[in-house]
């Protein structure tokens, strides 16, 4: 290599880094100011008095808001059903998405079409997804009621009978099961996506194998396809606990935290708190315990993630 | 016999898995068309109409509501935000890509961490700022907010699409005489458009589907989104609105299904590609 052509791959290489920084400055400079500052600003608010009257940070107040939050028994429960809500999520979750993610690595016709079936809870605005679930959960006019009388489960001389109705949303265990089941009918397509992707990646020669070995569909299933799958699903555990973890409007739009406050979780509890109550500060401490559930998952499904990949 | 078993299962799986996603629509769209009597009637069959349908509910919907304006201040917010996501996450993504060299090539987790964090961690410190610049109770301050969520998920998608494209392409345009600039524009964004268009297709739902931040900012009509004006708007106290809702429902979800539904397949190779970048990263 002679002397120009270095220095012409010199100059190139330094242009590629100031041109790297011209490209990635905007996106730094946005991120830093409305990320990063909102984010020093949550930890900040959580130890000051502000309110919405007065939403300036001027005194701290140490952990007084923490020590008010904690001996509320509506945090309690948030918390409890926070962690509940999303446990139970995960684990129906990863069952049905293995499912029917092992559906939709075959061939068959009209796949368009059941792709485009599948993805609407996913497509659909959560707060939209909460009022259409709202409706279908009715009180005194669910259409599920109304199956559930036919095959007499409800009704007289039915096993739930002779009540006509459940009253999803009007008891605290049913109110939690809806929830949850919201949760798992929004999340799904999204899981399904992220696990088919790694479905789709696994070399077609391992089922081939399988099957000249007699592997029949079980087999192969918890054999081969699972602990391949097993960095992709914790990729889809991931993306969508976070996501169930950190959701408000379900719970504010179907159940408003009731029952009395037995359905409450944690970011509703902030919202109320912080908005609804005027109280910045302790709205800040309620939301903040998001932080450390949050970067543990994250942490731990991650390195989970990195470390199976390389095994 | 094992064999039609085994196909019967399948289809079977297939049918409860589509019922299981669209029961809430079916309902959906049938309670649009009802007429009152019908609806708040117990006795028959709830997925008929005895009386016949009716259109009045949703003509009401876009006549009589503040709907109209939900939907247009959701679309000027949308193209802000596809805008203003595509002009950062595009140049940020090739930059991670191809110049930042060895911190680059690790920015995948730090994106999906700063994408991790949740609206509902940060919606009291964004109300303050959004205060401060005088935006409270507008759509502007959403529309300067809502990237916050779409613009380091979309650079982390975009990271895969990139790293997808052969180095080689870009370092032959180059030894043709194009900067790095023109390399970058002529020749590998084009070969990642799909990845450009999936991540319009993500910033704009995703900023639909917001709720926490304006059920925090806005308090007017004028300013609500969808999202936050459909359930506050229409739902007044106990009186629900329900053929509107199930109405404003509808027209929302049925074109982001198609749209979804169209990219299911990008969708997938997205995150295939993702997924491959993270383990080679």
């Amino acid at each position: 290599m002679n002397g120009g052509l270095r220095q012409l791959w010199a100059s190139v290489a330094d242009h590629d880094r100031r041109l790297g920084w011209v490209m990635l400055g905007p996106a730094i400079v946005y991120i830093v100011a409305f990320i990063g500052v909102p984010f020093v600003l949550a930890v900040l608010l959580s130890f000051s008095n502000a309110t919405v009257g007065n939403p300036t940070i001027h005194h701290f107040v140490g952990l007084h808001n923490f020590i008010e939050v904690i001996h509320q028994p509506q945090f309690l429960t948030g918390l409890e059903n926070s962690l509940l809500v999303t446990f139970v999520t995960l684990a129906v979750l990863l069952v049905l998405a293995t499912i029917e993610v092992e559906l939709l690595a075959r061939p068959f016709r009209f796949k368009r079409l059941v792709q485009t079936l599948l993805i609407l809870p996913w497509a659909m605005p959560v707060a939209l997804a909460a009022i259409a679930w709202l409706w279908l959960l009715d009180s005194q006019f669910s259409p599920l009621d109304w199956i559930f009388r036919q095959i007499h489960v409800l009704g007289p001389g039915g096993i739930f009978g002779p009540s006509m109705h459940f009253y999803y949303l009007g008891r605290t265990g049913l109110a939690l099961a809806s929830i949850i089941a919201l949760n798992v009918w929004r999340m799904l397509p999204l899981a399904v996506i992220i696990v088919l992707a790694g479905r789709l990646s696994i070399p077609q020669e391992l089922f081939d194998q399988a099957e000249i070995d007699g592997a029949g569909l079980f087999r192969t299933l918890f054999r081969i396809t699972i602990p391949a799958l097993t960095p992709v699903l914790i990729v889809a555990v991931l993306f969508t606990g976070l996501l169930v973890f950190g959701d408000m409007a379900i719970v504010n739009l179907l159940t408003s935290g009731g029952p009395g406050n037995s359905t409450q979780v944690l970011p509703y509890w902030a919202f109320l708190q912080g908005i609804n109550g005027g109280d910045l500060g302790a709205g800040a401490a309620v939301a903040l315990f998001l932080l450390p559930v949050l970067l543990a998952v994250a942490v731990f499904a991650l390195h989970f993630a990195y470390r199976s990949r390389e095994d | 016999m094992a064999r039609i078993l085994r196909t019967g299962s399948f289809y079977l799986g297939l049918f409860l898995c589509s019922l299981f996603a669209i029961f809430p629509g079916i309902w959906m769209v049938i309670s649009i068309f009802k007429k009152s009597s019908d609806l708040y009637s117990t006795g028959h069959n709830p997925f008929l109409y005895h009386p016949g349908p009716t259109l009045s509910h949703a003509i009401y919907l876009f006549t009589q509501t503040h709907f109209p304006t939900f939907v247009l201040n959701s679309a000027i917010i949308g193209g802000c935000v596809v805008g203003i996501t595509i002009l950062l996450a595009v140049p940020a993504a090739y930059a991670l890509a191809r110049l930042t060299g060895h911190w680059g090539e690790r920015s995948g987790m730090v994106l999906f961490l700063v994408y991790l964090i949740p609206p509902s961690l940060l919606f009291l410190p964004m109300y303050q700022l959004v205060s401060f610049l005088g935006l409270a109770n507008t759509i502007w301050g959403l529309a300067i907010v809502y990237p916050t969520i779409t613009v380091p998920f979309c650079t982390w998608l975009l990271l895969g699409f990139f790293r997808s494209v052969p180095r080689e392409l870009d370092e032959a345009a180059m030894i043709d005489g194009c900067s790095r600039f023109r390399a970058f524009l002529r020749i590998v964004l084009p070969l990642t458009l799909p990845g450009i268009a999936a991540c319009i297709v993500f910033a704009f739902s995703l900023q639909l589907s917001d709720y926490i931040y304006a059920a925090t900012f806005v308090t007017s009509s004028s300013a609500m989104t969808i999202s936050f004006g459909v359930p506050t708007e229409l739902i007044r106290g106990d009186v629900f609105f329900w053929q509107g809702l199930m109405a404003a429902d509808a027209v929302v979800s049925i074109p982001l299904m198609l749209a979804y539904g169209l990219l299911f397949d990008k969708l997938v190779a997205g995150f295939q590609s993702a997924e491959t970048a993270a383990a080679g990263g």
